[in-house]
């Protein structure tokens, strides 16, 4: 096999794995905590591309998107503050229920960007400073994919720093732990509840810029990106950090490599029959949490 | 065994009422009519599954799908002399019939693939995912994942499954007329039957040990383990039959509608079966039936009126439905 397109695909496999990691980590986040998964997440993506359009609009200028990254980081955030006030929290005990009823969320925000903004979407021109690529033996890295990798590290970086030095990663982690020993400690679960959730959906909105980049906002953007996001999920064991990371590297590599053998199709085909087999191997993910709870 | 007589009595009644439709309704209305009730089949399925196995599936499509497309290829089979391809795989170019077509020109083995095929990918399916323990919240993820597999490779696979457009353009099936203006009244009449039939089957079955075992996996899977009894087997009986349910109402629904298509079985179809269910209550089945014939013909009207408004009332339905009335039509009866 030809090493540079090799060498190319692998580059490939870790730019899609870094936008499943932005798109899976609110999702994870959010299911080790509450048990609960927001089928909405793919709209926040959504959200997120159609705010770097419209900040553009305002703020041209080649650092117009890096303005983008904390608007649709905020926009995003406080849509999700919203969603899990409304409606997730109420649901917590029923899991099954809030896949059902965050579908509807879904579904609503799709037509309603379909309304807004028509079927086809926007476009979103990637800067002058983005355009190009490094060639690297014989292959060619796209500036608008390091780019990617770059957002995706940083965000990793800041959310490890979080979880591992401020006061509300501590709260998370103990919320984490122990649901109930955290409550009979004082601490407001509810609370922590709403600031992941909704810091998740805040980085599915940063997902949403950098997906901007690579192709057309459109109503249904958030789709192809939010299916491999829950094979992560499932994959990457609950409540795991580096779990989730591993897994949506593991899940971009192994997409972008079958892509060298077979079509787009079959890629999608051979990514579930992967997360299946997986699971047969170790059916709790990447990265287990050591608990004594029987129903974890 | 709880005593049946009553809702077997009921059914009767009800299924004699139903069968003088033909005679009240318009061809057209009848057809409507027809096709949501072969969909009312697969909702049967959901309600052993979801509401009695607590397994939610967002890929039932995908056995639809298998349903119909196996009978579809029986149809566009059919008329084919020996050595001749259908026109679609002519077209991009297909000359001899691929190996897993062949068995379908067989009507026998097509009725018996319609039901087996579905039954026994989800079978396979379930005890893939379950024999680990993986459950709950997980399964339902997976089984979108495939619903989605199974539509990109439909869409994919033009030359050997009609691609996007899927398959269609059928001329009769096992000697019935589907231009005939009478064979519309015997479908309806076979789709009755069939949903007679399912009703029957998964009545009894809820009813029976098999059904007290599945709702106590579904309440409390760990404990059944510990009694000595293999959950996941109750688990995967149930996704089969529910496979199976969803395999023959698609193969009906095939018929009526005259094409069966990826757009009718990936993963916006598949979580939209749930609703139907949702709304007329997750634990009865006549809930069930009476929830996915409601549905369907306010989609009918609704979307053909106002095509804009349909997504925003789906998506209000889910919302509402789950937060405010988890039990659906059938919970407001009991609570009353």
């Amino acid at each position: 096999m030809d090493p540079a397109l090799l060498l190319g695909q692998i580059f490939n496999g870790f730019s899609v794995g870094s936008l499943y990691l932005l798109a899976a980590l609110g999702l994870a986040l959010s299911f080790g905590l509450m048990r609960v998964i927001n089928m909405a997440h793919g709209e926040m993506l959504m959200l997120g591309g159609y705010l770097a359009w419209g900040t553009l609009q305002v703020v041209s200028g080649p650092w117009g998107i890096i303005v983008a990254l904390p608007v649709a980081f905020i926009g995003a955030a406080i849509f999700g503050a919203i969603l899990h006030t409304a409606l997730i929290a109420r649901l917590s005990a029923r899991p099954l229920d809030t896949l059902l009823a965050t579908w509807g969320v879904s579904l609503v925000l799709q037509q309603a960007a379909r309304s807004l903004f028509g079927a086809i979407g926007v476009e979103v021109t990637a800067p002058a400073w983005l355009d190009g690529a490094v060639a690297i033996g014989g292959a060619s890295l796209p500036y608008a994919r390091l780019f990617i990798l770059g957002v995706a590290a940083l965000v990793l970086g800041g959310l490890a720093l979080l979880l591992a030095r401020s006061r509300i990663g501590l709260l998370v982690r103990a919320v984490n732990q122990d649901r109930m020993m955290a409550a009979a400690t004082g601490i407001d679960v509810n609370r922590i509840d709403l600031i992941v959730f909704s810091l998740g959906t805040g980085i599915a909105g940063l997902a949403g810029v950098v997906l901007a980049l690579l192709g057309p906002v459109t109503p249904t953007v958030g789709q192809s990106y939010i299916v491999p996001a829950f094979l992560v999920v499932v994959m990457g064991g609950l409540g795991s950090i580096t779990g989730t990371v591993a897994a949506a590297l593991i899940l971009g590599l192994v997409v972008a490599l079958s892509q060298l053998a077979v079509d787009v199709s079959l890629a999608q085909v051979i990514l579930l029959v992967f997360v299946i087999l997986f699971i047969q191997v170790r059916p709790q993910g990447v990265v287990a949490s050591r608990s004594r709870s029987l129903d974890a | 065994m709880r005593d049946l007589r009553r809702p077997f009595g009921i059914a009767a009644l009800l299924l004699v009422v139903a069968a003088t439709a033909p005679l009240l309704l318009s061809a057209y209305d009848l057809n409507l009519l027809a096709r949501f009730l072969a969909l009312a089949l697969l909702a049967l399925g959901l309600v052993l599954t979801w509401g009695h196995g607590g397994i939610l599936s967002l890929g039932q499509g995908v056995f639809f799908g298998l349903g119909g497309y196996a009978l579809a290829m029986h149809m566009k089979l059919a008329g084919l002399a020996p050595g001749e391809v259908p026109e679609f795989m002519m077209l991009s170019g297909v000359e001899s019939l691929p190996w897993w077509w062949a068995p379908f020109a067989h009507p026998a083995v097509a009725i018996i693939a319609i039901v087996a095929v579905p039954a026994l990918v989800a079978a396979l399916f379930a005890r893939a995912v379950f024999a680990r323990g993986v459950s709950g919240t997980y399964f339902s993820l997976i089984t979108q994942a495939l619903a989605l597999a199974f539509a990109t490779l439909l869409v994919s696979q033009q030359d050997l499954t009609g691609g996007f457009n899927g398959l269609t353009d059928f001329s009769g099936v096992m000697g019935l007329d589907l231009n005939d203006p009478g064979a519309g009244r015997w479908l309806y009449w076979l789709t009755l039957a069939c949903l007679a039939a399912g009703w029957a089957l998964v009545t009894l079955l809820l009813a029976s040990r098999f059904g007290t075992m599945l709702r106590a996996v579904r309440d409390g899977e760990n404990r059944v383990r510990y009694l000595g009894h293999d959950a996941a087997a109750y688990k995967v009986v149930a996704f089969a039959v529910a496979g199976g349910l969803a395999g023959v109402a698609g193969a009906l629904f095939t018929l009526h509608a005259g094409v069966i298509s990826p757009a009718l079985v990936g993963v916006v179809p598949s979580i939209e079966m749930v609703i139907w269910v949702a709304i007329g209550g997750r634990l009865s089945l006549a809930g069930a039936i009476l929830g996915t014939v409601a549905v369907n013909f306010a989609r009918d009207k609704v979307s053909s009126a106002f095509p804009e408004l349909w997504p925003y009332a789906l998506g209000a339905l889910f919302i509402l439905v789950v937060t405010l009335l988890p039990g659906g039509l059938a919970g407001l009866r009991k609570r009353a």
